[in-house]
């Protein structure tokens, strides 16, 4: 198996955050691309940032908080260490999906959508990955794994863990 | 010569080791002494072959699979002595599985290097875009409307009036938009065509283009696909520094350019206007129609809004003529489906067929039953909103207006499998709850009506008043059906009511048990 790639971000920093929004602001329609900007550098999308965003595109704040918290992608704080998401649509269900989500809940000691107090694991629901045909499937920290059984998720918590 | 090996890239190929395998490869070589060249490709979608390797020979590409990493040294053996193997599969070209299927739209995928502007050019790329270059948008239009193709994304709209629309609306600027939210559980035709032949994507774009008279196209690929959206980008940048997009394609007087964008998580930014509002940088608000996007679409201009396969259907299209095309399916749905077999399956994958085959061939004789061993007892087609059909609709065959004629619906193509341990109780229970998660919030039936159908299930599912409850499940289905904007709301019953109708013994209780349907 491949190395544990530890994801690394940036501590939130105005400057930094100003910059990042200033490169990406000129695009047509460009909200989304700049919360998915500021999110790869600092791993959440601080509060301190909205406005910035709203002022940069024009906006009120309200309508990019609006936007912020319609997708299920973005984070108003950083994750666990680690983010272990497990597809949980019907043709990894179909295929014991949900025992082996369930095991991992039981494992970390954490249900779905959560993470663990340590912090080291943040475990999500994720609604296919498209590897429908290779399911049950998971994605630890963008690194992509099929056809689960219960050593393989095993494996993949405890790597997690780590 | 160096010895070519071939080893996919794509993302289920990855998901099950592919990576390892190549770098096992890598160091096998290494050691020996022996000069290989590896090159990743896409899949040619025998996924539960994967990860496949196959060899070049002087008799074809000989397959190899699944390869694990304990079976890389002695696999490397056989290629090289060109001796017996037990995961030989033979020359991949003659695998049945893969002979059995008629490959228009995915004739490359698995076979040419994704990165490669050249070998895309060398395999009959870009051939469609050339005659398009001569021919014109009046006589593309022509084209595309004769070849009978019917978006792939789900509706089934056919796309030369969708086309014809947009190229005679007058304004200043127009777009073409591929739609690559691909959210419905078991499919990933649009993944695997990205990751595998990207160009065929871009060619297909760039004649949109051409054809109403748009200079930018962008390609809105959910954010659970980073693969895909990599090699859209690398191929993008390929094509560009090819003289393929950007100012005046291939020395024409036409120009073109696209640019990929990123979902974030909301299965609803599938439905087109929804995706609309969300590249214009909005919450994914659901848009009433009228206006359409072809008059009204992205920041307010005439839009082609298509799924990734139509696009990349229109290159053979072109290249071929449309009867080559159109001579292929049954009734009003003509060319091919690539079709996407997944779930409790031995034999999942895509497989790319014309439209007639039926379920039953599909599931059974293509797919192989299921993987447990199990008897099949559902199979749910088209995504989370399609219906589950039991084993008395086999007979079905895959075409538009079969499937709606059983209350079904064929979505994006995908066939998701379950044994016989399903309750379809809980798969009920979780299309509504899918609703819930995923609702835009726009309508109320949608919003609302799917958090009491999760509850009411949730009665059933405790033995609570389970006549009462039934019937309220398929009074809130009809006002779902009948309420809502889009098809979020409007097609969950589909699921729901499919359960309750074909599959009746699991919803009521054990005394009162019915006859089991088959
Ligand atoms: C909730 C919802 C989700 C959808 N998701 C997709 C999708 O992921 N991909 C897609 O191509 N079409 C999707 N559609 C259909 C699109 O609205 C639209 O019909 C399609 O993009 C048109 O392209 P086509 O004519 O090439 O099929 C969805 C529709 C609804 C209502
Ligand atoms: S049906 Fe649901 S998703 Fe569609 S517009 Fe209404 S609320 Fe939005
Ligand atoms: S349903 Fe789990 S990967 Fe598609």
């Amino acid at each position: 198996m491949t190395a544990v790639y530890e994801p690394s971000y940036e501590p939130w920093n105005e400057t930094r955050g100003a910059e990042i929004i200033a490169e990406h602001a000129k695009q047509e329609g460009a909200t989304l691309v700049i919360l998915h900007a500021l999110q790869e550098a600092f791993g959440y999308v601080p509060e301190a940032a909205i406005p910035m965003v709203a002022q940069a595109l024009n906006l009120s704040r309200a309508e990019v908080h609006g936007v912020f918290t319609f997708y299920h992608d973005f984070r108003h704080k950083p994750a666990g260490r680690h983010v272990l998401k497990l597809c949980r649509a019907e043709a990894c269900q179909a295929a014991g999906g949900d025992a082996l989500a369930a095991r991992a809940e039981a494992k970390l000691g954490v249900l779905l959508g959560n993470t663990t107090a340590d912090d080291r694991v943040t475990l999500e629901p994720i609604y296919c990955l498209g590897l429908c045909a290779t399911a049950p499937s998971a994605m630890l920290d963008g690194r992509l794994v099929g056809r689960l059984d219960e050593k393989r998720i095993d494996a993949l918590v405890a790597e997690a863990q780590r | 010569m160096n010895m070519r090996i071939f080893i996919p890239r794509d993302a289920a190929a990855v998901a099950v080791g592919a990576d390892e395998i190549a770098t096992a490869f890598e160091q096998v070589a290494t050691k020996r002494g022996l000069p290989v060249e590896i090159i990743r490709t896409g899949s040619r979608g025998l996924c539960w072959l994967e990860p496949m390797v196959e060899v070049a020979t002087p008799k074809g590409r000989v397959a190899y699979g699944p390869v694990s990493a304990e079976d890389v040294a002695s696999v490397f053996g056989s290629m090289t002595s060109n001796g017996p193997h037990p995961l030989q599969l033979g020359v991949a070209d003659e695998i049945p599985w893969l002979k059995r299927q008629t490959r228009l739209t995915f004739a490359r995928c698995g076979v040419i290097d994704p990165r490669s502007h050249g070998d895309y050019r060398a395999h009959g790329g870009y051939k469609g875009l050339e005659r398009a270059l001569w021919l014109g948008s009046d006589a593309i239009l022509t084209e595309v409307t004769a070849s009978g193709l019917r978006g792939r994304g789900g509706a089934g709209f056919p796309t030369g009036i969708k086309w014809k629309t947009v190229a005679q609306a007058k304004a200043d600027r127009k777009f073409i938009v591929c739609n690559a939210d691909e959210g419905d559980s078991g499919t990933f035709a649009d993944r695997m065509i990205m990751e595998g032949d990207p160009f065929l994507v871009i060619e297909g774009m760039t004649i949109a283009g051409i054809t109403v008279g748009a200079t930018k196209g962008y390609i809105y690929i959910r954010s659970e696909y980073p693969h895909a959206v990599e090699a859209m980008n690398a191929a993008i940048v390929a094509a560009r520094r090819g003289g393929y997009l950007g100012d005046k394609i291939v020395g024409s007087t036409y120009s073109f350019d696209l640019e990929v964008r990123v979902g974030a998580g909301a299965y609803v930014c599938g439905e087109e206007t929804s995706l609309l509002e969300s590249l214009e940088g909005r919450r994914g608000l659901v848009r009433a129609k009228p206006p359409l996007p072809a008059h009204h679409g992205l920041f307010g201009k005439p839009t082609v809004i298509n799924n990734v396969l139509s696009f990349a259907a229109i290159p053979f299209i072109l290249a071929e003529g449309a009867k080559a095309y159109a001579d292929f399916g049954m009734g009003r749905s003509r060319g091919t489906m690539p079709i996407q077999l997944a779930g409790n399956i031995r034999q999942g994958g895509l497989f790319e067929t014309a439209f007639g085959v039926t379920l039953g061939e599909l599931v059974d004789d293509i797919g192989g039953g299921t993987f447990t061993g199990r008897p099949v007892r559902a199979v749910q087609v088209g995504g989370p909103l399609g219906a589950y059909f039991p084993r008395a609709l086999f007979d079905t065959p895959f075409d538009y207006e079969a499937f709606a004629a059983r209350e079904g619906l064929i979505g994006h193509g995908g066939i998701v499998v379950f044994d016989d341990s399903v309750d379809m109780r809980r798969q009920a229970r979780f299309a509504m709850e899918f609703c819930t998660i995923e609702s835009c919030g726009k309508c109320t039936p949608c919003r609302i009506g799917s958090t009491r159908g999760v509850e009411t299930i949730e009665k059933i599912i405790n033995g609570e008043r389970v006549s009462e409850n039934l019937a309220l499940v398929e009074d809130l289905c009809n006002t779902m059906k009948f309420g809502s904007l889009c098809a979020l709301g409007g097609f969950t019953p589909y699921p729901v009511l499919s359960a309750l109708k074909h599959f009746r013994e699991d919803f009521v209780p054990a005394p009162t048990k019915l006859q089991a349907a088959e």
